[in-house]
């Protein structure tokens, strides 16, 4: 294989606390070397920087629902899809961008690794079907367990180790990564017609409270010893009032400890915070206010936590979660277009098109809330920049939140020329507050590459740029030596990767992609428990009266799954 | 105003995409350059010289444009598409999807044109002097923004679904409709002179919709309220006023709640 020497470049790694110097990446063989030979390739790189392949720790890229989004928005591809370029591969759509594109945008913007948020497992050879035709980044993706009919029941009962078997049956049959959790046991009450508010609403006809199936949960999650914690959407999303129920979620972790060999240190990673910190009663402004810096105070002192923020990108997007009665709920709230999409026992996710114009006062102070979460948190390690995408907007969007970040003239200007009611979102949000406030690179290169891959629990394999790394390299058009007056430049720089090396290929050259036939891979967890005949026995019981596959036809087989990476965790040793 | 006239010489073996003949895009080129514009025939584009003999002027600016369109352009799509201002007139037959999103200007069909004719249409005037097949004046597909302005006028039968998602603009229909009109309507004005086979209406939930023949099958979710005059394209009579539709949402504005209005002439 080819060698390269990235030379001169500023190099930005906060797994070594290197921060902007100048110093030279040697590849070799896929890997990050000492040094190479002199028919090494040059890539110049003086006045740019060097960082590690960015990790996007949540974001829906592949799977029923994304399909669905997809399926159903034929206008969200009519107008907005660029010219096929004559080596690359056709690219459509903008919020829900086909697998091609979704490859492509995230290889531009310098990313090696995506998270699929939310993988039903009924439907899990569907999702490797498309990881698989999902260009350049490797993926993993997190099977939904929180409305899940067994753990349900194992949990209520208090069988950890009956539902660590199951999970554990569940991530080698889904070749998942992680557990995770939306809206716990409110997406069950859905089937009912009904939801879970707070915590403590019990399920219908399952007798147990939402707090419940999540420390059940970590329970579990930690007596399987997963690289990553549970990854949670907590009940209540995207209601006025509902920083309580965040709260009271978050509390949850205390007493947990994590019990893990891959150095992750949280228990509970909270996604899509921004949606989660809502004061008030309605969505006027005269009674909605932010309540980011109440969450985050916990969050700053409670080492057990990790989170994504999901910041509103201000774009008309598509929203899609495995929150099915959230969904309905939006649908009544804009009525736009809205479909359901049921996974007999295990979920139901719904999508409906959405607009965050700038022109409403919410659309302005959830685009503030989601930018305070950042600004907020003390540890950039445990705080992760994500648009739930396309919930919030579409991924391809972090160039312009990084601008807003890193730049407070860009924050503050937006107020002040676009939003229409930026001074009631100035009074009822802490942005105002924080309009001096800026991050640095060096804290964007936490939050995007070391920070998710240690809460992922693969800082191993992704989110560095240490000697024997996988060769995921970005090199980007910005000086920290000498940053830019105009905050435009960072979104053009951080969206226009100037060179990208995925597993040592040279991907990205010259802002152009020049390579997408790398192999890629798909990163799943093994899971290895002691055997267990009563849960055997449960899932035969349970494939034959409930669900409507045969269980010799559940599980993925290998073809499904793309050049797999399997990360084996096993208990029994 | 200057005249640019095309002739069609060649029949495509494909049909032909001409979402570039507008005269925002003829507006200030040569002969020469209006022949090099791009005429697209499945995924292969040829200059517009290569289907067409080219005569005439262009104006300086689109409102100074007129383009005269001869020949069988049966097999050509998309004339007009997105035109802000100017004038276009087709003495044949066109495929689908002319006057598509139009914004301005006037577009006028001496002949037949098949579906998707001033999808989305913000503004402007297109008139067709024949039958329309579907979709007139309908939002595109999976879109909930669909016709906000302009006036349609077809003079002869159209097929189903017209003006679908219809926020504003007029609809002028001389004869007679299939089914689904006015569907998911939120607003504009639908004139049809002669008969409807049914569904009107339906899940509109505002705007104006006129029938001066019958209705073959009415919407369960329409009420008659009253008998009123209404002065309709330049014609007074008295119309039968129903209100719906009944299962969809009806927001207040000023105290009053909104319905769509249906008038079927007496």
């Amino acid at each position: 294989m080819t060698e390269y020497i990235i030379k001169n470049g500023c190099v930005i790694d906060p797994t070594q606390g290197i921060n902007g110097q100048k110093m030279d990446i040697c590849i070799k063989d896929g890997k990050i070397v000492d040094k190479v030979s002199k028919a090494a390739k040059v890539v110049d790189a003086t006045g740019k920087t060097v960082m590690a392949g960015g990790v996007d720790i949540h974001s829906h890229v592949a799977g029923p629902k994304v399909d669905a989004g997809r399926l159903f928005r034929p206008e969200d591809k009519l107008f907005k899809s660029p010219n096929r370029k004559s080596n690359l591969r056709m690219e459509m759509g903008f919020s829900v961008p086909s697998v091609v594109k979704t490859g492509y945008d995230y290889a531009r913007m310098g990313y090696g690794f995506v998270m699929e948020a939310a993988m039903p497992p009924l439907e899990a050879a569907h999702v490797h079907e498309e990881i698989r035709d999902t260009p350049i980044i490797d993926e993993a993706a997190m099977p939904v367990v929180g409305n899940n009919w067994f753990l349900l029941e194992y949990l209520k009962n208090h069988e950890t180790e009956n539902a660590g078997a199951y999970t554990s049956w569940m991530l080698n049959a889904t070749r998942g990564y992680a557990l995770k959790c939306v809206n716990p046991g409110g997406t069950e009450a859905w089937g009912w017609g009904l939801n879970c508010i707070t915590i403590h609403d019990k399920v219908p006809y399952f007798d147990i409270t939402p707090a419940e199936i999540m420390k059940g949960l970590i329970e579990t999650n930690e007596y399987l010893r997963l690289p990553h914690s549970i990854h949670v959407h907590t009940n209540n999303l995207g209601n006025p009032g509902n920083y309580t129920t965040t709260l009271d979620t978050l509390k949850l972790v205390e007493g947990y400890k994590p019990n893990n060999d891959f150095g992750r240190e949280q228990v509970m990673h909270h996604t899509h915070l921004q949606f989660h910190c809502y004061g008030g009663d309605s969505f006027k402004s005269s009674s909605f206010e932010s309540k980011s810096k109440e969450v985050m105070d916990y969050v700053n002192k409670q080492k057990g936590l990790t989170i994504d923020t999901g910041n509103v990108t201000l774009d008309e997007t598509t929203t899609m979660t495995a929150d099915g009665p959230f969904e309905y709920h939006l649908t009544h709230l804009n009525h736009l277009k809205w479909t359901n999409v049921d996974i007999e026992l295990e979920t139901a996710a719904g999508v409906v098109p959405f607009i965050y114009d700038p022109k409403t006062y919410i659309a302005g102070a959830q685009w503030a809330i989601g930018l305070e979460l950042s600004l907020l948190a003390k540890d950039k390690d445990r705080c992760f920049i994500t648009t739930d995408h396309p919930n919030a907007g579409p991924f391809w969007r972090y160039p312009r939140i990084y601008k807003w970040l890193l730049s407070a003239k860009a924050r503050n200007d937006l107020i002040a020329n676009e939003l229409k009611y930026g001074d009631k979102v100035i009074d009822t949000t802490y942005i105002g507050e924080l309009s001096d406030k800026e991050i640095s690179l060096y804290e964007l290169a936490q939050m995007t590459r070391s920070g998710p891959a240690k809460a992922l629990g693969f800082s191993h394999l992704y989110g560095s740029l240490k000697t024997g790394m996988n060769a995921n390299v970005a090199v980007y058009d910005v000086d920290p030596e000498n940053l830019p007056s105009d905050p435009e430049q960072y979104e053009t720089a951080f969206g226009n990767v100037f060179a990208f090396f995925k597993d040592g290929v040279l991907c990205v050259e010259n802002h152009e992609i020049v390579n997408y036939s790398m192999p890629k891979k798909t990163v799943w967890v093994n899971s290895i428990v002691p055997e267990n005949k009563q849960v055997e026995r449960d899932i035969r019981d349970k494939f034959l009266h409930s669900y409507t596959v045969d269980l010799e036809n559940y599980a993925v087989f290998d073809e499904h799954v793309h050049n797999p990476y399997a990360i084996k965790v096993d208990i029994t040793e | 105003m200057n005249t640019v006239t095309i002739t069609l010489v060649k029949q495509p073996q494909l049909f032909l995409e001409a979402d570039l003949v507008t005269p925002d895009q003829f507006a200030g080129k040569s002969i020469e350059a209006i022949g090099a514009i791009e005429i697209s025939e499945g995924k292969i584009k040829y200059p517009l010289a290569s289907f067409a003999k080219i005569e005439g002027a262009s104006g300086a600016t689109a409102e100074e444009t007129k383009i005269v369109l001869n020949g069988d352009w049966t097999r050509v799509k998309r004339i007009g598409q997105k035109m802000t201002a100017g004038e276009i007139i087709i003495n044949s037959n066109v495929d689908m999807y002319t006057g598509g999103w139009m914004i301005g200007g006037k577009i006028t069909v001496n002949g037949n044109a098949d579906s998707f004719t001033g999808i989305a249409m913000a503004g402007g005037e297109l008139t067709i002097n024949g039958d329309c097949l579907n979709h007139v004046g309908s939002a595109y597909r999976g879109d909930w923004r669909g016709m906000t302005g302009g006036v349609l006028r077809v003079t002869g039968n159209v097929g189903n679904d017209i003006g679908t998602f219809m926020r504003g603009g007029t609809i002028i229909v001389g004869g007679d409709a299939f089914i689904h009109v006015h569907t998911h309507g939120e607003g504009g004005t639908i004139i049809v002179k002669g008969n409807v086979e049914g569904r009107v209406g339906g899940q509109s939930v505002k705007g104006d919709v006129f029938v001066n023949g019958t209705i073959d099958f009415m919407m369960p979710g329409y009420k008659y309220v009253d008998d009123v005059e209404k002065e309709v394209d330049g014609v007074k009579a008295v119309y039968a006023h129903y209100i719906g539709d009944l299962g969809e949402r009806h927001p207040t504005s000023k105290g009053v709640q909104i319905f769509t209005n249906l008038y079927l002439k007496k």
